[in-house]
């Protein structure tokens, strides 16, 4: 079970300067799953990101990622990984195809021009293709970030709060990659702050609190960790994203204007 | 990883001059002030400065292509420090790549873009009545002084664009490095100086550099001006490259 982890994590320990981030953090990342790190802003999700992916150095610990230590062994994990940001790291003055082109040249990989059209297609940015990243929207970018991060096949993908700052839409999309992304066989670690996004995506979940991992498993694990369910009668109203996502997908550039209420306002 | 180092680093650099090719004003700009300095000091300032035989254009011209230089570099400061804000270097450094040549490749990025301003101005120049003797050897001189001066500048600038806080931070250094050759012989020569400051003038890199370029357009032996000029630029572009990669590893770790 542990030999087939993709990622381990051992006892890592990180402070920068007098402040202790990570105080003794544990966890397994199984081949070919969606793991979950949980926690609110400024937990250490990213410390933990940025010392897989080889960006920073631990202070103590061990962590493994594809069976290579980060330490010892960190161009042979950059092999392994690949990590899209919170923020999205692609070059604004580039195109999309050009970042892709880019990327994949770094790779060492033959036909990066195919490579980059496939990806542009898989991911609805084909129109866009040609024009500088600097006019793409967020959700746009966020897709062009994760097709650059899919170049080459990479084993263990990070996900650096993949969602941040997309509308809702863009974040359904999103997920839908990931998904896709764990069907094929990819291990993802994401990170985020979103409870729902860690419950629709992830196999195994770990809160990071106070520098340490205080609670790791499965959605249902996690469940029996408070008292069980009481049964109570509650009328189902549609949340805000239920009537967004209604009338935004109803309306496909139509241009008309749905009127709530009928209220004339004259 | 020799040929990787190599290959990474081409496709790197062909990156940032994409970013030089799609604003050509940082070209232009580059090339504009000292342009401008060039017209000031030849055609309003030259009648009374001028110091006899020759022409002052011939005389100021080596002065200016340092200024060139000095003001272009700080693009250098501005390209690295955008790549280190918006995330992109992260990405570049959590892939399988040779990592020096992220700097590298803004290094001879630099290179390039400095100069083709160079030529613009020698372009400019050139119509205003520069002449040059020089055989290919000694031209062949000054673009290697040229080169190694922008080598020695830009290892500056990545320090600059590296431990910068800001964005105007990262540009800011080069202004006193764009007035260094005023107090020098790229305008006056020193000698009409006081004692302090014709001692600093005289002991400065850019009089040495700017006596070797002009001796050997004039086609006149350089001397030692030229060996003292080139330790100036070893010395400056090793000390730099040093410093820059004691703060680049301190910003990856």
């Amino acid at each position: 079970m542990i030999s087939d982890a993709a990622v381990r994590v051992r006892g890592l320990e990180k402070s920068y300067k007098d402040l202790p981030v990570l105080r003794g953090v544990d966890f397994d990342v199984a081949r070919g799953s969606i793991f979950a790190l949980l926690g609110s802003n400024g937990a250490g999700k990213t410390t933990v990101v940025r010392i897989l992916s080889t960006l920073l150095r631990a202070d103590a610990g061990l962590a493994t990622v594809n069976g290579f230590d980060v330490t010892t062994q960190a161009p042979d994990v950059r092999g392994s990984i690949s990590l899209t940001g919170q923020f999205a790291a692609v070059d604004e003055i580039l195109t999309g195809r050009e970042n892709l082109v880019l990327v994949a040249r770094l790779r060492h990989l033959r036909d990066s021009g195919p490579i980059a059209d496939d990806l542009l297609r898989r991911f609805g940015l084909t129109e866009a293709a040609a024009r500088a990243v600097s006019t793409y929207s967020g959700g746009m970018r966020r897709r062009l970030d994760l097709a650059m991060g899919l170049i080459g096949n990479p084993p263990v993908v990070f996900l650096d709060e993949p969602t941040t700052g997309l509308d809702p839409q863009g974040r359904l999309a999103m997920w839908q990659a990931v998904r896709q992304l764990a069907a094929q066989g990819t291990t993802v670690l994401l990170t985020t702050q979103y409870l729902d996004e860690a419950e629709q995506l992830a196999d195994r979940i770990a809160i990071l609190h106070g520098g340490r991992i205080i609670v790791t498993g499965t959605l249902a694990e996690l469940r029996k960790v408070l008292p069980p369910a009481r049964i109570e009668y509650v009328e189902r109203q549609p949340t805000l994203e239920d009537v967004f996502l209604a009338l935004v997908e109803g309306d496909t550039g139509s241009g008309g204007t749905a009127v709530v209420g009928g209220g004339t306002d004259e | 990883m020799t040929t990787n180092r190599f290959g990474d680093t081409v496709v790197l650099t062909g990156r940032s001059l994409k970013h030089v090719t799609r604003s050509l004003d940082t070209i232009l700009t580059t090339a504009v002030t000292p342009i401008a300095m060039m017209l000031l000091f030849v055609y309003v300032f030259g009648g009374a400065i001028h110091r006899g035989s020759g022409s002052y254009v011939a005389y100021l011209l080596p002065g200016i292509l340092l200024i060139t230089i000095a003001s272009g570099i700080a693009y250098t400061a501005y390209r690295l420090f955008l790549d280190l804000q918006g995330g992109i270097f992260d990405r570049f450094h959590s892939m399988p790549i040779a990592r020096s040549s992220v700097l590298w490749a803004h290094v001879l990025t630099s290179l390039i873009a400095n100069l083709i301003s160079l030529l613009v101005v020698v372009g400019v120049a050139l119509v205003m009545g520069f002449r040059s003797g020089a055989g290919p050897l000694a031209w062949l001189a000054v673009v290697g002084i040229l080169i190694l001066f922008t080598l020695a500048l830009t290892w500056l600038a990545v320090i600059a664009g590296l431990s910068a806080k800001t964005v105007d931070g990262a540009s800011a250094f080069s202004y006193p490095l764009i007035f260094l050759p005023f107090i020098s012989s790229a305008f006056v020569p020193t000698a009409t100086m006081p004692g302090p400051v014709r001692w600093f003038a005289g002991n400065q890199p850019v009089t040495s550099i700017v006596d070797a370029i002009r001796d050997l357009l004039a086609q006149q032996p350089p001397g030692s001006q030229l060996w003292i000029a080139l330790i100036w630029c070893v010395g400056i572009f090793v000390v730099a490259y040093c410093l820059a990669m004691v703060s680049y590893r301190r910003r990856i770790r």
